[in-house]
């Protein structure tokens, strides 16, 4: 019975300490690009995150770097627009409501100026304005939050927290570019 | 794992309008999150089996729970975990728009209590359009192209997207005017509808042959995004207007030589003939982190020969787009044909340096033998030394008119604000009033840059001020009675002589306009000059100024500066200081002029030696509630101005 109960504990030990294995070494896995890459960005290990989710970074240039950043950006921008249909059913007071639409137009701003014109600058060749777009994307993520100052607690900060970090990111990486 | 005081608890005390909350909760990122602990190893110890069995179970369930751990941790945010608070500072909640490595101030606005609160209305961003700068109707704009005077109008061509505020789809837009100022919109004269340019309509030029036909040469990118040079030529050459075009169908003339990055050869120039009869033109590139510039010969720009070595190259400036050549005389008061050269001419050699949105330019000689151009100044080179504008102002082009003999700059000036703006008001970009381009003969190392003088036809209503005093730390109201969205300024400035003489050694070393605190930081000798599209209370300000320093052994330096840190209450505006030094001679009175046209300004000092372009978004100081002021900020030197203000007509844009 002791001895059931030891192997069982033995390879759960096991497992276990392959998971943190591998764990760590995805890390050292990184391709160097990627590693250096982000460490000329403001967050370091959000852009590593960020990167690692696409199985594309494996085999990318800059250029393709860039995109994928990029994409996080577009992605979250969806989440925040997600986030503002969800918060919106509340009823909240006029102030609230005005807020949030402002953070609906600088989202869809994002979306249908910011992003496009990053993935568009970046695969026709002309990375000055991706880098714009993602500036502006930082920007309204900014002002989407600053809708909400002096009028209550912002619904969206996580939010708008992650597209300001993960634009900064893409800004950094498209400056490689220029 | 970083210990970290949960942020959010602080965000809900915080007064301020501006503070973003930093917590915030990273994305799948295993090496952040320890969860995973080596599990306890003292179960590998034989124990009597009445303290092993709860000992294993115990056990087992950590093991289990660390599993589930691991497993699930990318796919649930930790919230213990948040990013370092580097963003507490207000000074970095508005980024720059343009590279931070230019050192620009990132002063945010601090609303006062009861300040609108931020939203753009339809009246503030209708007031935005400008009166009398070329924009088309509505949509994108970026690159000016092809400009050139045909058959008795002026042409000019631009990058445009037709379907929305933001770049994209591009095509080439078009315009014509028979004085600069007031144009007719024609139709597009080129759409991304070749695979050879489906990818972009891009930048471009003209050029007249000897037999006065024209034709264009202009970027394309292709279906796989190559850049590539193509080439078009008006439909109906007796057309004056230029309405249709043909574009040639053996394009692309040109791709990317060996050596050169396919997306690193674009915006090709004016073509000039060469001693040998050839035509030349030159288009800018990039070899690892040098810019550089590529030279082409052409008898009949559909077959083109590389020359040798580049016209010239400058390391650590990155791409060079939009590139130019011209000449200047240093000895008579006019322009010079794009193929000039000889003894009393210079040529500039200007880029546009993608890394940082600014426009370059050097003087130097070009040697039409060997292709080759030499800086006067190569520790002033082109991309390291002067810029046309000390603004927004990029992918500046000339062209020679040969009606008038001048040489006329054209240069895209974007918005600094949001794209949710431009996109909510239906437009974005504008352009700069062309300038004229004279060597100046005063310094020897400037060009003058100064607007068409056809934009002096605008002028209506005039006041003049003669010799107003402002004192040390004084505003004067300038009572101009009009409007004041749209006027002409010209100003002279005289510092009390007393003060400048007997001062000593001011911040000689340290000032320069973007790090300074703009017009809020007081020297002796300065700053003075001019608020505009400022409200009675200067809430909203937008000062324009001199600023003098002087060093121990007298030597003075002139600083002349657009401070936008205060231009508005919106957060979602640029707020940056732009500004440089301009060269000021023995005798020579300061002097400024400023063309204000909603939210666009153009400053010029001392006759267009140093340039500023600007755009201002207010949110009060607009229609009636704007004014100008005279305002003296120094703390020792009384200051008298003369000005003569006019307010400036629109000049409509006919369909």
């Amino acid at each position: 019975m002791m001895k059931i109960l030891i192997s069982v504990i033995l390879l759960i030990i096991m497992v276990v300490q392959t998971y943190a294995e591998s764990a760590s070494a995805s890390q050292n896995k990184d391709p160097p690009l990627v590693v250096s890459t982000c460490k000329n960005t403001p967050h370091y290990r959000l852009c590593l995150a960020v990167l690692r989710r696409s199985p594309r970074s494996a085999k990318a240039d800059v250029w393709e770097l860039a995109l994928i950043a990029v994409g996080a950006v577009k992605t979250e921008a969806e989440r925040a627009m997600d986030a503002i249909k969800k918060v919106r059913k509340g009823g909240e007071g006029k102030e609230v409501a005005a807020a949030l639409k402002q953070c609906e137009e600088v989202y869809d701003a994002v979306l249908e100026g910011d992003v496009q014109e990053a993935e568009e600058g970046l695969k026709l060749g002309d990375p000055k304005f991706a880098e714009n777009g993602m500036a502006d994307a930082v920007v309204e993520a900014d002002s989407c939050e600053g809708g909400f100052a002096g009028v209550g607690k912002s619904p969206l900060s996580r939010v708008n927290s992650a597209v300001h970090d993960i634009a900064e990111v893409a800004r950094a990486i498209i400056r490689n570019l220029l | 794992m970083q210990k970290m005081a949960f942020p959010g608890r602080h965000a809900l005390h915080e007064p301020s309008h501006s503070h973003i909350p930093s917590s915030y909760a990273p994305l799948l990122d295993p090496a952040t999150t320890s969860a995973f602990e080596a599990p306890d190893r003292q179960c590998r110890r034989r124990r009597s089996s009445v303290v092993a069995l709860p000992l294993m179970a115990v056990l087992l369930v950590v093991a289990l729970f660390s599993v589930v751990a691991l497993v699930t941790n990318g796919n649930k945010p930790n919230p213990m975990v948040s990013t370092p608070p580097e963003s507490q500072q207000p000074e970095n909640m508005i980024p720059s728009r343009r590279g931070e490595t230019e050192g620009v101030s990132l002063k945010s606005f601090r609303p006062l209590l009861g300040a609108p609160k931020y939203s753009w209305t339809k009246k503030l961003l209708a007031w935005q359009k400008t009166g009398f700068h070329f924009q088309p109707k509505k949509n994108w704009m970026n690159d000016p192209n092809g400009p050139v005077f045909y058959k008795g109008w002026y042409h000019f061509f631009y990058q445009y997207n037709p379907y929305g505020a933001v770049w994209g789809n591009i095509a080439w837009g078009h315009a014509v005017s028979r004085d600069l100022i007031h144009w007719r919109h024609l139709p597009m004269a080129m759409v991304p509808d070749d695979w050879y340019d489906i990818n972009g309509v891009w930048t471009g030029s003209a050029t007249i042959l000897e037999d006065g036909r024209l034709v264009m040469l202009y970027t394309g990118s292709t279906n796989e995004s190559v850049q590539v040079q193509n080439l078009a030529y008006p439909a109906d050459p007796l057309d004056p207007l230029l309405v249709d075009w043909v574009k040639y169908p053996g394009n692309p003339v040109l791709v990317p030589p060996p050596g050169i990055g396919s997306k690193d050869f674009r915006d090709p120039t004016t073509a000039w003939l060469t001693p040998q009869g050839k035509w030349r033109f030159i288009i800018g590139s990039k070899l690892n982190k040098t810019g550089i510039s590529l030279v082409y010969d052409t008898k009949d720009f559909k077959t083109y020969e590389l020359l040798n070595g580049l016209l010239h190259s400058v390391p650590g400036t990155g791409m060079w787009e939009c590139v130019d050549i011209f000449p200047v005389s240093k000895i008579v008061e006019n322009g010079l044909d794009t193929g000039e050269n000889g003894p009393g001419v210079k040529h500039v050699v200007k880029t546009s340096l993608d890394d940082d949105r600014n426009d370059y330019y050097a003087l130097g000689t070009y040697d039409g033998e060997t292709g080759k151009w030499i800086p006067d100044d190569p520790i002033n080179d082109v991309g390291i030394g002067l810029r046309y504008d000390y603004g927004i102002f990029y992918a500046s082009k000339t062209f020679y008119d040969q009606e008038k003999k001048r040489r006329v700059l054209w240069g895209w000036i974007k918005e600094t604000d949001s794209e949710n703006a431009d996109i909510q008001k239906g437009w974005a970009s504008v352009q700069a009033i062309p300038r004229t381009i004279l060597f100046d003969k005063k310094t020897g190392t400037n060009i003058l840059q100064w607007p068409v003088e056809e934009v002096e036809r605008l002028r209506m209503s005039k006041k003049v001020f003669d010799k107003v005093e402002a004192k040390p730390g004084s505003i004067v109201p300038l009572h101009v009675g009009f409007a004041t969205s749209q006027l002409d300024i010209v100003a002279e400035f005289e510092v009390d002589k007393v003060a400048l003489e007997s001062i000593n050694d001011t911040d000689h070393t340290t000032y320069s306009c973007p790090t300074s605190h703009g017009a809020a930081q007081r020297g002796a000798l300065g700053p003075f000059g001019l608020l505009v599209h400022t409200d009675n209370h200067q809430t909203e300000q937008t000062p324009v100024y001199f600023y003098i320093s002087k060093d121990t052994e007298g030597n003075f330096k002139t600083f002349f500066c657009a401070d936008h840190s205060r231009s508005s209450e919106a957060i979602d505006v640029d707020k940056a200081i732009y500004g440089s030094t301009v060269p000021v001679l023995e005798g020579e009175k300061l002097s400024m002029r400023i063309l204000v046209d909603h939210s666009i300004i153009e400053s010029f000092a001392q006759g267009g030696r140093t340039c500023i372009t600007s755009r201002i978004y207010p949110m009060r100081a607009v229609y009636e509630n704007a004014g100008i002021f005279l305002f003296n900020n120094a703390t020792d030197a009384t200051i008298t101005a003369s000005l003569h203000i006019w307010q400036m007509s629109s000049a409509y844009a006919h369909s």
